[in-house]
């Protein structure tokens, strides 16, 4: 069993009360943290552990806390990114579902070490439900002594609120986030100035995903060299999986950074192998917007050697032969399932997030939606596969947010690895979904 | 294309005049405002709209949308751009219970497509419509974060996971027998259905 | 803050801009630009047709910029070398944007007011491909007036925000503004309402295309037909320093002056833009400068002596022989 430092705790009865969150160890760091250390100390460690943002980007957050610009009189504030939209990922509403006081714990101890008064935990809005569950725990913090003023019977005063989205992924890029919070369209903004100068009604603001802060909990109680012997290299700690798609035990999973793919698939401690006895066909590993790999690649690397749920493994091989971790978002897809059905999903899904700001992105992706259902109704043509090519490598690197190159990686990928399945649709002038049975079997159930 | 409200709403001044949150609406508005700065109240603008969309009617009509910007002390457009960019709020009527069904990759390899088919047959309607009797919308949706658990369909505050035929036919019969308005807002969310 | 731009190096403040840099170098160099207007704060970004690539980010970090990015926000640092015309990814690139922006553009230039003057017709000449390849139904909108002075076409915007900051920055009270997302986003005002105040008719010459035409000179006359001469009157409430455009005695219509950069000089009120088409309501100051490039300068002849010599030059670039000197 690999080590647990998130949601080790995660089946026992009502851990989503204080009451029985602190009773389990919960508010430790809070305690050590802001009667044993100074801020800067807790920085340090973060910046020992190694921790990299689990939102997606990978970017060690000590780092980035460190850019935290600190002017005399200008408030700063953590925005924590809980707008968690990227297809694939449901770790966070997971982890703040079922115990929302270790992110509350970790607002605390990184507001701290960031010296902000203030914090919001923005939640996407579909998860309303979530953020009554989180809200709950905040107001239970509050009458413990734990937000509000002098914590603990310290100096450190500090106030944390949620805020809910109305339905847009693209708040999940950190500035279009902070123009949502301030109650605009999710456009993001032009960088720089980054958030950490100016971010939050322009004032120095860090915003971390939800898995980045709850991990700063262990961290600080533990210590960052500690933290930092788990996992292998550059890749240190634990990482929250959200596995879904053809395997038989989907769900939130917390790993060592480090375990093998193969491992992560097949065995029993994970998800459980590929459902209904078939055999896996391809995995998109990190959440929708990373390179689909076919299974060959995703268990061993281009070199031959085993591939590893690490950032560095995962990306072993550029995009030719690799992909990323991103968010952690890790879907498997049987033999049977149709690839370019499976980019049509996420093709429709960037169409339809996209924000409309810069022109490549717009009017891309739409693009993009309406080749890919030539495909699926028939009348694709062969020329089509290399003007999707030739679409995407156009939106790529060209775009003011990341959404660009979320969008045209998946089609990129699957034009790589999956090109043959593209041209058979064209030639045969068909479109058959071999897997539908398989998926009506487990609705009419 | 074209927009559902481009440029030629209707806009009812008595309509208008009558809008007014409940005292218990307004309660909820002030504390969400408190939670920023001085003069930053139009971050509440969104967690204030869902408010709003559940006190009257489930949707957002111009009257209230300018409603909305009186209280945070906004342009009205301000409020507009805002409601226009994301998808929870709606801006034309909708029926008592929206039944958003997720469509993403997650949710396509575990049936979704077929389970927008049959909710589409048992209501006789076509995604994007209201049923007669004003009791269902049908939408599809992009990823709602249920990917382990598909496919989906959320309700108001609800997530209904792991849907089988037989399961839509209960959360179904459910809400038509309760009869009311579903709101994101809602805390009685029914998430084990 | 030396930077160097398509192998031209150059010296400039800090905060200049890329694009503000290659400006200084000249035409040559500057990239296009849709949305960036100077005169606009927090304009720009948008379009992605004034990227550049930054080769070397400055003597301090001479690291490359791993991507391309919009030179219109992109401040310059001290050695910064820059690849603009000289680059074939990045014309590639700005191919790429010009097909996105024209995907779904009516391509109604005939029957388009805007014609002639038309930045988006323009880059498109210059970076765009003969024919489309994009076979699916143009978006389309409804056009609609918003006051009585001015139609927004929004099937030919090409979502440059230019009008919305116009109103934000140089008007007391944004009414219209940017609605829904995606490509179904929209200019679009709250309600039926109008664009209405003493200001508000500058978005007409901010709009690079013609999505936000005069309703005066709406199908009046092609622009290459009238004669623009700089006029001045005296105003309360702008500088009443105008360009006035002329078809005989007549005023067609009256807009702000443009600079080199085809962007305003100083807006101008709605009583100089609508109120006064007499000749008699302005002093004429002569004609207007305009680019030997432009379609309009064909009615003005006083560069005809520069055009003789650039045509000269280039005659002797190719190894043509003036007919005077040939044997």
């Amino acid at each position: 069993m690999g080590r647990k430092l998130l949601i080790h705790n995660d089946k026992v009865p009502n851990i989503h009360t204080l009451e029985v969150y602190r009773a389990h160890g919960g508010y430790a760091s809070v305690e050590k943290a802001l009667k044993t250390m100074t801020p800067d100390q807790v920085t340090d460690e973060v910046k020992k552990s190694g921790l990299r943002g689990r939102g997606g980007a990978g970017f060690p957050t000590g780092l980035k806390w460190s850019f935290l610009a600190k002017p005399e009189g200008v408030p700063r504030y953590l925005v924590c990114n809980a707008d968690e939209s990227e297809p694939g990922t449901f770790k966070d509403r997971y982890l703040m579902e079922h115990i929302p006081h270790a992110l509350i714990e970790g607002m605390i101890t990184s507001s701290y070490a960031l010296g902000a008064k203030t914090s919001y935990i923005y939640i996407r809005g579909e998860y309303f439900y979530v953020a009554r569950i989180v809200e709950n725990a905040i107001r239970e913090a509050y009458a413990a002594g734990l937000l509000g003023e002098n914590i603990l019977g310290t100096n450190f005063s500090h106030d944390c609120y949620v805020q809910v989205g109305g339905g847009a992924y693209i708040c999940g890029e950190e500035t279009a986030l902070l123009e949502s919070l301030e109650g605009k369209r999710g456009n993001p903004r032009i960088k720089p100035p980054f958030p950490a100068v100016a971010g939050l009604w322009g004032c120095p603001t860090v915003v971390n995903n939800v898995e980045t802060i709850a991990a700063v909990c262990p961290i600080v109680n533990m210590g960052g060299d500690e933290y930092a012997k788990i996992g292998v290299g550059k890749s240190t700690g634990t990482k929250l999986i959200s596995a879904s798609g053809h395997i038989n035990k989907p769900g939130v999973y917390e790993i060592e950074l480090g375990i093998t793919v193969e491992d992560f698939i097949y065995s029993e401690e994970y998800c459980g192998g590929i459902r209904n006895g078939k055999k896996l066909k391809a995995v998109v590993a990190g959440g929708s917007s990373v390179p689909i790999l076919p299974a060959e690649l995703i268990l061993k690397t281009a070199k031959g050697e085993p591939r590893l749920m690490t950032y560095e493994s995962l990306s072993d091989g550029g995009f030719q032969t690799g992909t990323m971790l991103g968010s952690g978002g890790f879907i498997a897809m049987d033999e049977d399932t149709s690839i370019v059905k499976n980019l049509f999903t996420f093709a429709r899904f960037y169409h339809h997030e996209s924000c409309g700001q810069c022109s490549p992105c717009r009017e891309g992706t739409g693009w993009m939606e309406k080749i890919l259902k030539k495909f699926l109704n028939g009348t694709a043509n062969e020329s089509d596969v290399e003007l999707l090519w030739d679409i995407q490598s156009k939106i790529e690197g060209k775009t003011i947010c990341p959404l660009g190159e979320a969008a045209a990686w998946p089609v990129a990928a699957a034009i790589r690895h999956f090109k043959q399945e593209f041209l058979d649709i064209a030639k045969s002038k068909k479109f058959i979904d071999v897997s539908h049975y398989n998926r009506l079997n487990k609705i009419t159930a | 294309m074209g927009s559902q409200v481009h440029g030629t709403q209707e806009f009812n001044k008595s309509k208008r005049a009558e809008i007014k949150f409940s005292e218990e609406a307004m309660a909820i508005v002030k504390g969400i405002v408190s939670h920023y700065p001085e003069g930053k109240q139009k971050s509440a603008l969104l967690p204030v709209l869902h408010v709003a969309q559940a006190e009257f009617g489930g949707w957002l009509s111009p009257e209230v949308m300018d409603y909305v910007a009186e209280v945070l002390k906004i342009k009205p457009i301000e409020v507009f751009e805002v409601a226009s960019f994301y998808t929870m709020y709606n801006l034309k009527p909708v029926g008592k219970c929206v039944l958003e069904v997720c469509q993403t990759s997650s949710c396509w390899l575990n049936g979704a497509e077929d389970i927008v088919k049959y909710i589409e047959k048992k209501l006789n309607i076509k995604v994007g419509e209201t049923t007669k009797d004003g009791m269902f919308t049908l939408k599809t949706a992009e990823c709602l974060g249920s990917c382990g658990t598909a496919p989906m369909l959320q309700c108001g505050a609800s997530y209904h996971e792991n849907l089988t035929y037989a399961k839509v036919d209960t959360i179904l019969e459910t809400y038509k027998a309760e009869g009311k308005l579903r709101s994101y807002t809602d805390l009685d969310y029914k998430n084990t259905l | 803050m030396k930077v160097t731009i398509d192998g031209i190096e150059i010296d400039v403040p800090k905060g200049t801009t890329i694009l503000q840099a290659a400006r200084m170098i000249g035409p040559e160099v500057a990239p296009p630009t849709m949305c960036y207007y100077t005169k606009l704060k927090t304009s720009g970004g948008y379009c992605r047709t004034c990227i550049v690539k930054v080769t070397k980010g400055s003597t301090q970090n001479p690291n490359p910029m791993p991507k391309p990015v919009a030179s219109c926000r992109t401040e310059v640092m001290d050695g910064m070398e820059v690849q603009n015309i000289t680059s074939p990814e990045i014309l590639e690139a700005r191919k790429g944007v010009v097909e996105f922006l024209l995907i779904n553009h009516p391509l109604d230039c005939p029957v388009c007011d805007q014609a002639g003057e038309c930045k988006l017709q323009d880059l498109g000449y210059e970076h765009g491909s003969a024919k489309t390849r994009y076979e699916f139904k143009r978006r389309e909108y409804d056009m609609i007036d918003i006051g009585d002075k001015i139609k927004l076409h929004m099937t030919r915007c090409i979502l440059c925000y230019r009008c919305v900051k116009t109103c934000e920055q140089i008007t007391d009270g944004r009414v219209h503004g940017v609605v829904h997302r995606g490509d179904a986003a929209e200019i679009s005002t709250y309600i039926a309402k109008a664009i209405d105040n003493e200001f508000s008719g500058n978005v007409i010459d901010v709009c690079p295309v013609g999505a936000l035409t005069d309703k005066t000179f709406r199908f009046k006359q092609r622009v290459w037909f009238t004669k623009p001469v700089d006029a001045h009157r005296s105003c309360t409430k702008c500088s009443g320093k105008t360009r006035v455009w002329l078809k005989g005695d007549e005023v067609l219509r009256v807009t702000a002056r443009k600079d080199q950069w085809d962007e305003v000089e100083e807006f101008i009120c709605n009583s100089c833009r609508y109120d006064h088409k007499q000749v008699s309501d302005w002093v004429i100051e002569g004609p207007s400068k305009i680019s030997r490039q432009s379609v309009i300068s064909q009615n003005h002849y006083e560069h005809l002596n520069e055009l003789k010599l650039q045509v000269l030059k280039q005659q002797k670039a190719l190894g043509f022989m003036p007919l005077d000197k040939r044997p």
